[in-house]
């Protein structure tokens, strides 16, 4: 477990380095394909976590909403919409386009997230 | 009511009619019981020990009705398992109330789902009540899933556009606004300019001298931000009210009792009579807030309110389930 914390700041310090001189794109790709494990979103006290989530193309990102009251994930930009979500309750969307992609609850919008598609 | 009484305001550094400590009071109230009256503006509150001093004059009006709100019915959880038993017991307290309310306003969080089923549980417990008119505005949870369609074609008769709506009622204007529709990412509650537009004409007419009730589910208020607690364009439905002497806005959302004055205008929430909410940043997040289940009915409630002819005075009394 150690080891795998050193490694990711590793890498995170490499992309830092090498973004910084401009050559970063292929780096970029290798950090964002050891995040792409998780997919969850977990809705817990009015917020969304990870509030930003970075995923490669093609990931399934499931939402599951565990709080004593309903909520929903809708694409800011209309590209994705849940049914109102009760507790315990899931929304799943696949992204298959690379890019940016904000979210929020539609019925308490000051609960904002968003999903980087890379 | 001697200006020297211990529990009106003294201090208004604020110049807007209530003090830090009057302020404290109202929120400390919150569940326990109160009576704010506003007169010329300037509010007055008493703690309801106080009623038995003061003559019926000042607590009952020519008019009087009562706001309910957040019912959430088909809520289920550790909060109130029971909605519908506190929701009855809502009507029980309506029902005994010595002034009887002429009708009834509902300001929103009727159900809890937009299920119809959580609608007809709703309509018919409310139907055991004396009062027999009551007038909506939807609640963000009322408004799931069709955008409002639902809660349109079943308390939406005669109302404009997203179901915004007036009627007068003994001299007095009752304004029924809704702010729950189209929420953008980040923000608030909105209005929407076709609301404010109606809404601007719809009050152009109207003497200055009338008492204006404006009643909406989320605060036209900002009462906490951060937990959405306010109305992105309130500002602007408030300029079009300012020529009034006597505005009251009342409020549901938060499921707990505050109130504030600014110049001309009493704004106020009423308690749920589902379950209760944390006061604005006391917790992590504005979810149900479990109380032991002996306390529950001390923390939900309903609004009375009466209205003086010519007194240009609304008196607002929360009472508890308990």
């Amino acid at each position: 477990m150690r080891r795998s914390v050193s490694i990711a700041v590793l890498t995170m310090t490499l992309v830092v380095g090498l973004g910084a001189i401009g050559i970063g794109q292929r780096s970029v790709l290798a950090s964002a394909q050891q995040k792409a494990e998780t997919t969850e979103v977990k809705i817990d006290n009015f917020s969304f976590g990870p509030g930003t989530l970075t995923v490669p193309a093609g990931t399934t990102v499931t939402w599951t909403n565990r709080d004593d009251i309903p909520h929903t994930v809708v694409s800011t930009d209309g590209v994705f919409k849940s049914k109102v979500l009760d507790t315990d309750e899931k929304f799943s969307f696949t992204f298959s386009k690379t890019g940016t992609y904000p979210y929020f609850c539609s019925i308490h919008p000051k609960m904002t997230g968003k999903v980087i598609v890379q | 009511m001697a200006g020297t009484a211990k529990d009106e305001i003294q201090y208004d550094h604020n110049h807007d009619g209530i003090d830090r400590r009057g302020f404290l009071k109202c929120m400390a109230w919150a569940g326990t019981g109160a009576l704010c009256v506003m007169s010329g503006g300037v509010l007055k509150s008493y703690s309801l020990s106080r009623l038995p001093e003061m003559s019926s004059k000042e607590t009952m009006g020519e008019l009087s009705f009562v706001q309910i709100s957040d019912s959430h019915m088909g809520f289920n959880k550790p909060a109130n398992p029971d909605v519908a038993g506190t929701l009855k017991a809502a009507v029980v307290k309506i029902n005994a109330l010595s002034a009887a309310p002429e009708f009834m306003l509902h300001t929103g969080d009727i159900s809890h789902l937009s299920k119809p089923e959580e609608f007809d549980t709703v309509d018919q417990i409310l139907k055991s009540a004396k009062p027999q008119d009551v007038f909506y505005v939807p609640g963000e949870h009322d408004v799931l899933n069709d955008d409002g369609k639902q809660f349109l074609e079943r308390y939406g008769k005669g109302s404009k556009g997203g179901g915004w709506y007036s009627f007068d009622k003994k001299g007095a204007h009752f304004i029924g606004l809704v702010n729950v529709m189209n929420l953008k990412a980040g923000g608030l509650g909105t209005l929407g300019h076709e609301q404010l537009e109606w809404l601007e004409d719809d009050v152009k007419h109207l003497k200055h001298s009338t008492p204006v009730v404006v009643f909406a589910h989320i605060p036209l208020w900002s009462v906490y931000p951060e937990w959405g607690w306010g109305t992105e364009d309130s500002a602007q439905a408030l300029a079009y009210l300012k020529k009034f002497g006597s505005v009251t806005v009342l409020n549901g959302h938060i499921h707990q009792t505050m109130q504030k004055v600014e110049g001309n205008v009493t704004f106020h929430t009423a308690a749920s009579t589902a379950f209760p909410q944390p006061q604005p940043g006391k917790a992590d997040s504005p979810g149900p807030m479990k109380v032991p289940a002996e306390q529950l009915k001390s923390v939900l409630g309903i609004t009375d309110v009466n209205y003086v002819q010519g007194q240009h005075a609304l008196a607002v009394v929360d009472s508890t389930l308990a």
